[in-house]
């Protein structure tokens, strides 16, 4: 057994809205170097579940664990200096600012009294750029306004910013939404880049064939409980869609 | 074809972004400077080839120039302040009472900045901790300020003659070398000092990336609130030290002064091609949109035509620039 404890550890998590009960005492756990996906209709709770963990929303019970620590995630802000970051895809950048600035946005790298080291940070975007972000098209350069990049590319920019900024969990919302089949490549790519680097991720997609591609762990929620953990190890594509589908019923019926 | 030569050819077609191409804007508006000042010369050469009327530019340039470079930080915002006119005029009153009441230059100076810090903080917490849209609460706040200089001074001036024999008068308005105002030294280091934190410091990343995306933002952890409040402090200390120019330069406080400034302010940022939409400008623009709308007033009259086409050509450009900055910044799909 490993000593280490789970990178996130979620307890009797509970959340309200007035008297609608969103979250009935959810219990998630996410392992370091894993990526487990949250799976579940729309209105099911993975949002709310989401931005309780990011610190948007605040729980009405449960305890959260990070490395370990008992945590309370007051804002944003608090979450991502611990090293939780969500990445969302049309808010994730500004589209008229140059590579450079997008990368180093809130962590600029400055000489002395905050003026900007211009040379370092367009030196890191360009080694970003070559190394994580698998941006070799020539039209792209450190100096290129994010609007010329196409989707899938930004998701990347995105995904190396928060790893190089040492994001311990990233958070993925719906990333391939209206994206091309080869963008979606690329971002499945870019997402399993986490669990290369020995990070982890909470990976949110509609389409079940690419949650299958890059989760180790599936978490399937239901009208606000988890209905039912499965191993990528014991299950088969054809296995986890049943599932769905069996849940999706059932729920219909009631 | 062979299959070499087109595996060399680049994914996508690799635009040609030249240095002319980076800094078109910056070109247009040099070249638009230029190009009016052919006419000028031409039209009435012996003023405009004579340094007499550059000196008076010099002058009356840095009574708002210095307000348009600050207003560039909040247009880039994607904010909006229409009450700079006010808290010039707010803070000039407090120069003037206070120098009469005290003789004491240094406090009157110290008093009217920290009314236009304090005016520019309150516009700041409207719009940031109230959230009240930036074009509506200084719409308030411009009458505010306005009416209570009306209130205060019931409409009467201030003559203050005895600024003329002041030390510190001339370190505002002297003449350098017998030859160059103070005044337009301090615009010109204010705007260098504007456009460095614009583009090479932390300050003016933060407002590019808000007026662009402040979700975003937000979310990497910038202070949107807090820089938003110090660009409306920093506009309201340039209304404050513009009026300083003022009261100095003409010795007499209006119950009117600074306003009027309003249109030829924000008419150099938008025809400086700061975009209205916001997370996009230059200063090196802005202060060339000081330069043009400087020159228009006595350069219409030079050519022969009446000040009433003033206001006119003034719309007439600001109207033509932004539709032509609107179609240069389109974002490509």
């Amino acid at each position: 057994m490993n000593a280490k404890p789970p990178l996130l550890q979620m307890k009797g998590i509970q959340k309200s809205f007035g008297h609608v009960r969103v979250l009935k005492d959810i219990d998630l756990e996410v392992n370091w170097g894993e990526i487990v996906a949250l799976i579940g209709d729309n209105g099911a709770g993975k949002s709310t579940l989401i931005k309780i963990i990011t610190g948007v929303y605040k729980p009405t019970d449960g305890e959260i664990y990070f490395k370990g620590q008992r945590i309370t995630p007051r804002d944003v802000r608090a979450s991502r200096a611990l090293g939780i970051e969500a990445v969302y895809q049309e808010r994730a950048l500004a589209e008229q600012q140059e590579l450079w600035r997008n990368v180093f946005a809130g962590h600029e790298r400055t000489t002395f009294l905050g003026f900007l080291d211009l040379a370092a940070q367009r030196r890191e975007t360009e080694r970003l750029m070559r190394t994580r972000m698998g941006l070799t098209s020539q039209a792209i350069t450190v100096d290129s306004e994010v609007v010329n990049l196409s989707g899938g590319e930004k998701q990347g920019v995105a995904i190396a910013r928060a790893l190089y900024f040492d994001a311990d969990l990233i958070i993925l919302d719906e990333p391939t939404m209206g994206l091309s089949i080869t963008e979606t490549d690329r971002v499945l790519k870019f997402t399993r880049s986490i669990r290369e680097q020995g990070k982890s991720a909470i990976f949110i997609d509609h389409n079940i064939f690419h949650v299958y591609d890059v989760a180790d762990r599936f978490v399937i929620i239901d009208r606000g409980s988890i209905a039912k953990r499965l191993l990528k190890a014991e299950v088969t594509r054809e296995k986890l869609i049943e599932t769905m589908v069996e849940l999706h019923e059932s729920g219909a019926a009631s | 074809m062979t299959a070499e030569t087109t595996k060399r050819l680049p994914l996508r077609p690799a635009p040609q972004r030249s240095f002319f191409h980076v800094y078109r804007i910056q070109f247009s508006i040099t070249a638009l400077l230029l190009l009016l000042y052919v006419v000028f010369i031409i039209g009435d050469p012996k003023t405009y080839l004579s340094f007499n009327i550059y000196r008076s530019f010099m002058i009356s340039i840095p009574f708002f120039g210095l307000m348009a470079m600050a207003a560039t930080f909040i247009v880039t915002l994607g904010e909006i302040d229409l009450s700079f006119p006010s808290a010039a005029g707010m803070s000039g009153w407090v120069f003037a009472s206070s120098y009469i009441y005290s003789g004491s230059f240094l406090l009157a100076l110290v008093l009217c900045l920290a009314t236009g810090a304090l005016i520019g903080l309150i516009n700041g917490l409207l719009v940031t901790k109230i959230g009240i849209p930036s074009i509506v609460a200084t719409i308030g706040t411009m009458f505010l300020w306005g009416g209570l200089v009306n209130v205060v001074t019931e409409g009467h001036g201030i003559p203050m003659t005895q600024l003329l024999d002041d030390p510190l008068h001339a370190l505002f308005v002297g003449q350098l070398f017998d030859r160059i105002p103070a005044q337009f030294i301090w615009f010109v280091a204010g705007s260098i000092l504007m456009g460095v934190l614009y583009k090479r410091h932390r300050f003016g990343s933060h407002i590019l990336f808000i007026g662009d995306n402040a979700e975003s933002a937000r979310m990497m952890g910038i202070h949107v609130d807090r820089v938003k409040i110090l660009c409306f402090v920093i506009m309201g200390v340039s209304a404050a030290l513009s009026v300083v120019f003022i009261l100095n330069q003409l010795t007499f406080f209006w119950a009117t002064t600074g306003s009027g400034y309003l249109l030829t302010t924000l008419a150099a940022v938008f025809i400086g091609g700061t975009s209205v939409f916001g997370g996009k400008g230059t200063m090196i623009g802005s202060f060339v949109g000081v330069l043009i709308i400087a020159s228009l007033e006595p350069g219409i009259i030079a050519i022969g035509l009446t000040g009433f086409y003033t206001q006119f050509i003034y719309g007439l450009l600001i109207t033509i620039s932004v539709a032509v900055y609107a179609l240069m910044l389109r974002r490509r799909d």
